[in-house]
């Protein structure tokens, strides 16, 4: 059955990639961008750039207002209690080497910091090195064949040493959501932190702090079809409470003397210099835009879309899913194939999907592959994308045997 | 083209007759065959060129003054990349060598999508290392 998407008109970059002949299947790396964002960005710049928090003129009242009510629609996105639980980061790596660093206190000698097996480096690395300077264990919570995290052994693994559990809310290799509610439970049992990377699992569906019941939530802006340059740390009241400042500058500081400062409590106080100014104000108009849109007509696009993808590949001979993934994307293998061939001739066929490892290198160790193909969808995209891709791969394999 | 190697010569009359991708897939798979094979313990942690999304190993050696490489990947379109820049360079001297422009070569064959920046094949690792086996 063809599946047309109803929003792709709204997102300029899909026309202008079909003319090059080019079928865009990475969203998970980023997704393309409404003509909203574009809009604002555009409108932000041609109307007046002004610096926030800073000055009283009127360009930096307007740019101050339209930066701040960004942060209550990103709150009220996340169902947030309040919009000083939500900092903006320059991106979702920086939000969770915030938390590294701004909860290193925390940590002592022996102490247990429990990541899983599936994260992206960009959820492992920070821990790992925090591990490290504290001389603590970082604990890693396997994951089962369907791509989940084992909860037998996270219940033997998440004990009286955790100080913090940071885990995926959807692999971005494995497609699969995360047991998050059972983790965080064992997790808060123990009287840890839990941190949640949202990179993934914001794109697909509206979450709720409230429910979800983490300490910390880190997205990026550009994978939800905001502009790059954008992160946002969710954290609870209280738990933000807990971080400690960790980059210094302007507009961070209370009272500053030469040889000593106070510094202002969250979120100004970890939102040192000029922020993305614009990039934030163009993630305010994604929401809104985002907002506007059926939710539950976007999730049956989504899943739809996204049954066409694994019906498809599994009907190819040779080709291995990585395990069940269940929105968004998928990855596979090939039998007999090396993914970088695969890649190089579905680039030749104007398939922009990923090949390689997926900024997830030691998962793809525990899986026995030194890479993969990754097919993700955006809300966009339609079944003649996926018609163009297994068509493509089709010839690439016959090619390749 | 008389300047060519006599390999390099054989792979720009190949490929210039090979417009589609297609044609310049089959070519770069046909070329990666004939890339001789390397020992085991050639196929070493020392040989092996990092930054690219297959393995990839490189060893050189120079014999009266000329420069000869023999390279080996996992993954059969890079053996015809390979295979394609060996062809320019095996043989030459030091200071022809370094005289090569890659980025012009690949594009007689139309090939230079391979040595763009974006791409994580690894060509350009593979260019570095050689500059480095033979600085």
């Amino acid at each position: 059955m063809a599946l047309f998407s109803p929003w792709r008109a709204d997102f300029p970059a899909l026309a202008v990639l079909e003319a090059q002949g080019q079928t865009y299947l990475d969203s998970a790396a980023t997704a393309q961008k409404p003509q909203a964002l574009i809009d604002a960005l555009s409108g932000y710049y041609t109307c007046g750039a002004a610096n926030v928090h800073r000055a009283q003129h009127q360009p930096a009242e307007r740019a101050t207002r339209a930066y701040e009510d960004s942060r209550i629609k990103v709150a009220k996105w996340l169902n947030a209690a309040s919009p000083t639980e939500i900092v903006f980061t320059r991106g979702a790596t920086e939000a969770l080497n915030l938390l590294a660093y701004g909860l290193e206190h925390l940590i002592g000698a022996g102490d247990e910091i429990v990541i899983s097996a599936l994260e992206h480096h960009a959820n492992l690395l920070p821990w790992q090195q925090l591990a490290k300077r504290r001389d603590a264990r970082l604990q890693i919570l396997p994951i089962d064949a369907a791509g989940r995290i084992d909860l037998a052994a996270a219940t033997e693994l998440i004990g009286p040493r955790t100080r913090l559990l940071a885990v995926s809310q959807l692999s971005n290799v494995l497609g699969g959501w995360q047991p998050l509610d059972d983790l965080l439970h064992l997790a808060k049992t123990q009287g840890a932190l839990t941190i949640v990377d949202g990179a993934q699992g914001v794109v697909h569906g509206r979450h709720d702090m409230t429910t979800l019941g983490c300490d910390f939530y880190v997205l990026s802006s550009h994978k939800l079809y905001g502009p790059d340059g954008v992160g946002v740390l969710y954290g609870r009241g209280e738990s933000l409470l807990q971080v400690r400042h960790w980059q210094f500058g302007g507009e961070m500081v209370r009272i500053a003397d030469y040889q000593h400062a106070e510094f202002h409590a969250a979120p100004l106080g970890f939102e040192a210099g000029t922020p993305p100014i614009s990039g934030v104000i163009g993630l305010g108009a994604t929401l809104d835009y985002l907002a506007g849109l059926d939710v539950a007509a976007v999730e049956r696009h989504e899943q739809a879309l996204h049954d066409q993808l694994l019906a498809g590949l599994v009907a190819r001979n040779g080709v291995r899913l990585l395990g069940s993934p269940q929105v968004a994307l998928a990855s596979f293998v090939v039998e007999g194939v090396h993914h970088s061939d695969l890649g190089h001739l579905l680039t030749e066929q104007g398939i922009a999907v990923r090949s390689g490892n997926h900024c997830a290198m030691p998962l793809m160790k525990h899986l026995g592959l030194d890479g993969a193909t990754r097919v993700s969808l955006g809300l966009y995209n339609d079944s003649a994308d996926l018609e163009r891709f297994f068509s493509a791969i089709d010839q690439a394999l016959e090619l390749l045997r | 083209m008389s300047d060519l190697p006599q390999a390099a010569g054989e792979a720009l009359e190949a490929f210039s007759q090979a417009p589609g991708w297609e044609q310049r897939a089959r070519l770069l798979m046909q070329w990666g065959e004939r890339l001789a094979p390397l020992d085991e313990d050639e196929r070493s942690e020392t040989n092996q060129v990092s930054g690219c999304e297959s393995r990839v190993w490189l060893v050189g050696e120079r014999q009266d003054g000329c420069w000869h490489f023999r390279a080996g990947s996992d993954a059969r379109l890079i053996r015809g990349l390979l295979a394609v820049l060996l062809a320019r360079v095996n043989g030459l001297e030091a200071a022809d060598l370094a005289e090569v422009d890659m980025a012009d070569w690949f594009a007689r064959l139309g090939l230079s999508r391979q040595l763009s920046p974006s791409r994580s094949n690894g060509m350009n690792a593979v260019l570095q290392r050689m500059c480095e086996l033979t600085g």
